[in-house]
């Protein structure tokens, strides 16, 4: 393949990509709106992450603190783990490292779903029985992703935070009450309100990705897989890159 | 001149797909009440054909008259309503995983009648399972059930509104005999009783010999021969014949 056709190939995907999200963005606020089918989605989309983004979540704490303590130990600041700790999971590594796994765990199973939907007719189907298969299929899982994906990075990071604590616990002695103190006391709106507000795009990238991948699958069963695994490689790479625009944006929003 | 009411008119219908001309100045009538099958060899544009009738695919150019309305002129509110009158049962059945056959049954019922009530849908969930022989899969998943059950299901699904015309995309592929031969059975059995017309797409000799009161052949894109089994089995064309031996 060419130099012209790769970049050919990537600027039509960007062109249908951005098509896709403006069709999102016309079908959402149109009646008829499929309630029924939002919630269910988030369920599926945010309490169904939940076990999986939890145990993620109290790893990193707890390794993070563990890698953190020789360093702070040869500085003499190992009283700062609890501050330092906090401020990197609450504005990175919580939100990116969630929203990686949840890029993994449902924009592939949003892509393989819907891919295999359109493989075996099932969005035909629904179309000719008096349903918009966009908003009900595509519409629906976008704005569950969008939704639970906040949430589910506020769980993850008080998760992290408690494994962090369990992790300076097994050098020290900190008690929960004084860990979580000297955690609030470090954390400033700067730190957590731009890190949740990043997670809806984050999350909305996560949806509409495996949706725009599965919707447009191409026929066979490879291109099913294709579909799945291509949904993950796309939004993680969205994730890397809104997180980059958002520091940015949060720089010049916060300093000017 | 035919006397008959047609429920579907198309004609001068063209659709490609970039260089590639699947359906080229094509003419067809469907009659009320009538079994008319389309038969043509794989790739010949069959499918793309019902897919344009019902509005899944848009045509070039051309008219699709079902009940007098033109298909491709219709707004997505018009276009449901006639998909409500027009049943579409699909070459891969396409049952709804996530869904058990209840629900699967009920889906196009709650989108099309709204307001039906509980024991209304029950009802007529019951009846066409009862229809096509399979009142006890009503709960179970479409994994669960066979390749001729699914069928059956998806047969249901269709008529559960009860559509005034039905399409059938190769309704008999990937079955074995035995179960092909009871589909047709079937079909045959659903026209009586529901008393619907039906465009039959297929490439199926003994569906179109058991099922199809009239033949359309689909070659080269265009509606190249037509009449009934017999006179098709007889005709003196090669490219007629060529189906036939």
């Amino acid at each position: 393949m060419s130099d012209y056709s790769i970049n050919k190939a990537l600027l039509d995907e960007i062109g249908d990509l951005a098509r896709f999200t403006a069709r999102f963005f016309r079908e959402v606020f149109r009646p008829r709106y499929e309630f029924s089918e939002f919630a269910h989605q988030c369920f599926v989309i945010g309490y169904k992450s939940l076990a999986l983004v939890g145990l993620t979540a109290f790893i990193l704490g707890l390794v993070l603190t563990m890698q953190l303590r020789p360093s702070m130990v040869r500085y003499g600041v190992e009283a700062q783990i609890p501050a330092m700790v906090s401020i990197a999971i609450v504005r990175e590594i919580g939100p990116v490292i969630t929203a990686l796994i949840f890029a993994g765990k449902i924009g592939s199973s949003i892509g393989a779903e819907l891919g295999s939907m359109r493989v075996t007719e099932q969005i035909d189907a629904m179309e000719v029985s008096g349903t918009n298969p966009f908003k009900y299929l595509v519409v629906t899982r976008t704005l569950a992703a969008t939704l639970m994906l906040p949430v589910l990075v506020v769980l993850s990071d008080a998760i992290s935070l408690y494994g962090s604590w369990i992790g300076v616990n097994i050098y020290d002695v900190l008690s929960l009450k004084l860990f979580w103190t000297q955690v609030i006391e470090n954390l400033a709106y700067y730190d957590a309100i731009p890190a949740l507000i990043k997670c809806f795009f984050f999350g909305f990238a996560v949806g509409i990705v495996g949706c725009y991948k599965g919707y447009y699958s191409k026929k066979g069963t490879e291109g099913v897989g294709r579909s799945a695994n291509s949904a993950v490689v796309m939004a993680s790479v969205f994730i890397f890159i809104l997180d980059l625009l958002a520091v940015q944006i949060t720089e010049l929003v916060w300093y000017y | 001149m035919d006397t008959r009411e047609p429920v579907i008119i198309i004609r001068d219908l063209c659709k490609a797909f970039g260089s590639n001309v699947v359906l080229d100045h094509f003419d067809l009538n469907l009659y009320r009440g009538e079994n008319l099958v389309v038969l043509g060899k794989s790739g010949s544009g069959k499918s793309v054909l019902i897919k344009c009738i019902i509005g899944l695919l848009r045509p070039d150019s051309g008219r699709i008259e079902v009940f007098g309305q033109n298909v491709p002129d219709l707004r997505y509110e018009e276009l449901d309503q006639i998909r409500a009158k027009v049943g579409f049962l699909f070459q891969s059945n396409a049952l709804y995983d996530s869904m058990t056959v209840r629900e699967n049954l009920e889906f196009p019922l709650r989108r099309h009648w709204m307001h039906t009530g509980q024991k209304q849908v029950d009802e007529l969930v019951q009846m066409v399972l009862e229809s096509v022989g399979l009142p006890h899969t009503v709960d179970m998943m479409p994994a669960e059930l066979s390749g001729g059950m699914r069928k059956r299901i998806a047969l249901a699904r269709t008529l559960i509104l009860k559509p005034a015309i039905i399409l059938y995309d190769e309704p008999t592929t990937g079955l074995d005999p035995i179960t092909g031969m009871e589909i047709i059975e079937l079909i045959r059995e659903v026209q009586q009783q529901y008393r619907t017309s039906s465009l039959v797409i297929t490439h199926d000799l003994k569906l179109v010999k058991l099922a199809g009161e009239r033949i359309i052949m689909l070659i080269d894109g265009k509606c190249y021969a037509q009449g009934t089994y017999d006179e098709m089995k007889t005709s003196t064309d090669p490219k007629v014949r060529a189906f036939f031996e």
